[in-house]
């Protein structure tokens, strides 16, 4: 089974006429039709429709996007699953949304940044055209601002990881909050920047937000202890990080060594989620396969997929880090432990995905 | 006991076969390594085309109240029902184009127009029938379990019968597929639980009663008390047209006198080009237009989709010259003739066979390339396998000494 959209928010009643409908168009859907008027019409998955692309630098561009159904929101800092076509083939990947929610047009736009050994980067940025169709997955993420803003933020980013971050800006920005941020981005050159004009634009129209641009092609690279010249009262604000691993790892590593910091005020955006991780194991138990009628003894921190792929079945999967859902089977018994948090959880008749769960004790799945 | 022939199978030596095996699955692996946008375009624009006859098919019976329209209307459905079926649905079934990764046009979300529920084709069709083809026994496709279509199947008085129930089972080919896939040999042996059995059962209702529902009842009744009976035997007609040339174009896959058929034994410990061999010597093609090839699934080249079931449909064209040059050095036949003289055949056997005895039809031996190509005084010019493989490479060819000048 392949990656599919998000579902879209259809009303009920349009869902229950096109229902009716269907009658006429078995085995096909009345959908199967009406894409062929309007690919976006489509209420299986989320579609939408790319209206511009902006160039930010040499090998970034901005896509806006207008999705086919009322977009159901995001937080600033999340991020979506896009799929496209290249070259006949469908690909998915995880962009930072760049927009912001108040969007007046109800567009949305991420801001992917050429990768020269990537498939669906150089599509997005060198030949995606206005008019294409994009399938919309699903959105996530738990690097976002809280609920009751902080009084005073500090960003930090590097590169492309940025995008996140130019998402919260534009909320900021938007809902009057940018009251006392301080930014730090780095990127190589002035011309490097992603969204360079719209940062100094910003910070020209708030004094509350102090943009600290570090281009390190001339003026080397910041180290974390640079911040006490930067941004002297660091160890006070509620501080968001973004960028490459290293830099997420040595920001880390100096707010714990820190005694008058306090490492619970860090957000970071990881791209890659680490599945496993400290401590996140658990006991472990004997999976029962139901569809496939296979019994797995398996690890307690290793996901279910991964465990019954071993055990030679073949199982749906997507993305394998908990996007997709494309993964997903019934649970009929049993607890799970969600090997990103740790959490133990599960009712019996949940649908829940494999590629992110592992069995705490003996579970029945049907898969 | 019908005299035997003696297999082509049985020339080759395991060395051969195994080179065979490299040499056939290196052209799956070019094709899988060259696929890309323009196999989409095809695949989605014949899916296109299809959607679009179906409204045209249905809008001209609505609207047309004249005879002409109701013939144009009806032909239109039925090529869209055909196109449905054998170009779209079977291949797309066969995951012919799962490469794409599209959630749509994928083996494991299609359905299609037809009695049979996706499940039970892709379980007797893609698995039994592609994995033991023409295996006496085995292959439960070899006279769908009704027929005596080989002479060394048992006689039996009850295939008196089958010159009748073959134009039956032509009509209403659908439901004999999917009473077929309910394989009532295996419900009689005990292999298949009852459950198993009513879980299929349910689910061929469930198609039945939506196609009847479609078909029989809706339509008709969204033209009006006077349309009904008019768009009712439109819709009839239009099924009863794709289940005959549905009928035909199967039949002529694996039926006709150049195909061959195995003995269980022959086929033990079979290697990877072993299985290639059968299938290149139990299928056979139908020679047409590209038209042809399109309204029938591309079935006419039977021979490369027995070897490449989950191949493209549309790279079989490309592809059939490398398999015809391979069966021209290893001596092998290439099985293929005009639909009318395949059809002629087929029904040729299936009348003779209704009777005690038969014995199998002579084969036409190996390829000797194409009749329209001028001959090579005997001397062969295709290129040599992989390291110069092939059993009939062993000169180098004329050596021609420039003159000097």
């Amino acid at each position: 089974m392949a990656e599919r959209g998000a579902t879209p928010n259809v009303s009920p009643l349009r869902r229950r006429v096109l229902k009716a409908a269907g009658v006429l168009f078995t085995p096909l859907l009345p959908d199967d039709y009406l894409e062929l008027i309007n690919p976006l019409w489509s209420t299986r998955e989320l579609r939408g429709r790319v209206e511009r692309i902006q160039r930010e630098t040499d090998d970034a561009a901005t896509v806006l996007i207008r999705p086919g159904w009322d977009w159901g929101g995001h937080e600033p800092g999340q991020y979506l699953r896009i799929g496209v076509v290249v070259d006949g083939k469908h690909h998915w990947r995880a962009y930072s949304i760049t927009s912001d929610p108040g969007r007046e047009d109800g567009f949305i736009s991420i801001t992917p940044k050429l990768v020269g050994s990537g498939v669906v980067s150089p599509h997005l940025v060198r030949t995606l055209t206005p008019g294409a169709i994009v399938r919309l997955g699903g959105v996530e993420g738990t690097f976002t601002l809280p609920d009751r803003l902080p009084a005073k933020m500090l960003f930090i980013s590097a590169g492309s990881g940025i995008t996140p971050i130019m998402s919260m800006l534009r909320d900021l920005d938007h809902r009057g909050e940018l009251r006392d941020v301080v930014h730090v981005h780095s990127a190589r050159t002035l011309d490097e920047v992603i969204f360079g004009g719209d940062l100094r634009a910003i910070a020209a129209r708030h004094d509350g937000f102090e943009l600290h641009e570090q281009h390190t092609a001339e003026h080397g690279r910041l180290g974390p202890r640079d911040l006490d010249r930067i941004c002297p009262d660091w160890r006070e604000r509620e501080t968001f990080i973004s960028g490459p691993a290293d830099l997420l790892d040595e920001h880390l590593e100096l707010w714990d060594a820190d005694p008058e910091a306090d490492p619970d005020r860090v957000h970071l955006e990881r791209f890659q989620p680490k599945i496993g991780g400290e401590g996140s194991g658990g006991e472990g138990g004997t999976i029962t396969f139901l569809k496939s009628d296979k019994e797995v003894e398996a690890p307690g921190d290793q996901p279910i997929l991964v465990s019954g792929e071993e055990a030679g079945l073949e199982l749906p999967f997507g993305c394998r880090m908990g996007i997709c859902h494309t993964c997903v089977g019934k649970l009929c018994s049993g607890k799970l432990r969600d090997l990103r948090t740790g959490e133990v959880h599960g009712k019996d008749g949940e649908v829940v995905r494999t590629c992110i769960n592992a069995p705490e004790g003996p579970v029945v799945i049907e898969l | 006991m019908p005299t035997m022939i003696e297999s082509p199978l049985a020339h080759l030596s395991e060395e051969q076969l195994e080179e065979l095996g490299r040499e056939f699955d290196a052209i799956h692996d070019e094709v899988y390594e060259d696929l890309g946008g323009r196999d989409r375009e095809y695949i989605t624009s014949m899916i296109e085309m299809h959607r679009r006859l179906a409204v045209m098919g249905r809008v001209l019976l609505f609207f047309g109240r004249s005879n002409p329209a109701w013939l144009l209307g009806t032909s239109t459905l039925s090529l869209a029902k055909i196109l449905e079926n054998m170009e779209i649905g079977h291949n797309v079934m066969h995951g012919q184009w799962d490469w794409m990764n599209d959630p749509d046009i994928h083996s494991t979300a299609w359905d299609w127009d037809s009695a049979s529920t996706p499940e039970a084709w892709k379980h007797s069709h893609n698995y039994v029938h592609h994995t033991y083809t023409n295996i006496r026994g085995k292959d439960k496709d070899l006279g769908y379990e009704i027929m005596r279509i080989d002479p060394h199947q048992k006689w039996n008085p009850v295939y008196l019968g089958q010159p009748f129930y073959n134009l039956v089972l032509a009509a209403f080919f659908e439901w004999g597929v999917a009473f077929h896939d309910l394989d009532l040999e295996a419900i009689q042996k005990g292999e298949k639980s009852k459950k198993q059995v009513m879980k299929e059962l349910k689910g061929m209702g469930r198609k039945a009663a939506r196609q009847i529902a479609k078909d029989y009842i809706a339509y008709p009744a969204l033209s009006g008390p006077k349309g009904f009976k008019r768009t009712l035997t439109a819709n009839f007609t239009a099924n009863i047209v794709r289940n005959v040339w549905a009928y035909a174009i199967i039949f002529c896959g694996h039926f006709p006198d150049q195909t061959y058929t195995f003995s269980q034994k022959e086929v033990e410990n079979e290697s990877r080009g072993g299985f290639y061999i059968r299938q290149l010597l139990g299928s056979a093609n139908i020679e047409g237009s590209p038209l042809f090839h399109v309204i029938s699934g591309n079935l006419g080249y039977q021979v490369e989709h027995h070897l490449y079931p989950d191949m493209p449909s549309t790279r079989y064209a490309e592809i059939a010259p490398r398999i015809k040059e391979i069966c021209e050095r290893y001596n092998l036949p290439y099985n293929s003739g005009p639909f009318l003289t395949q059809l002629a055949m087929v029904q040729r056997t299936i009348l003779r066979l209704a009777f005690p005895g038969g014995t199998p039809r002579p084969k036409p031996g190996p390829y000797r390339g194409d009749d329209s190509v001028p001959a090579t005084n005997g001397r062969r010019t295709g290129p040599a396998g992989p390291e110069g493989s092939g059993p009939e490479q062993t000169d180098a060819g004329v050596r021609v000494e420039m003159p000097a000048n």
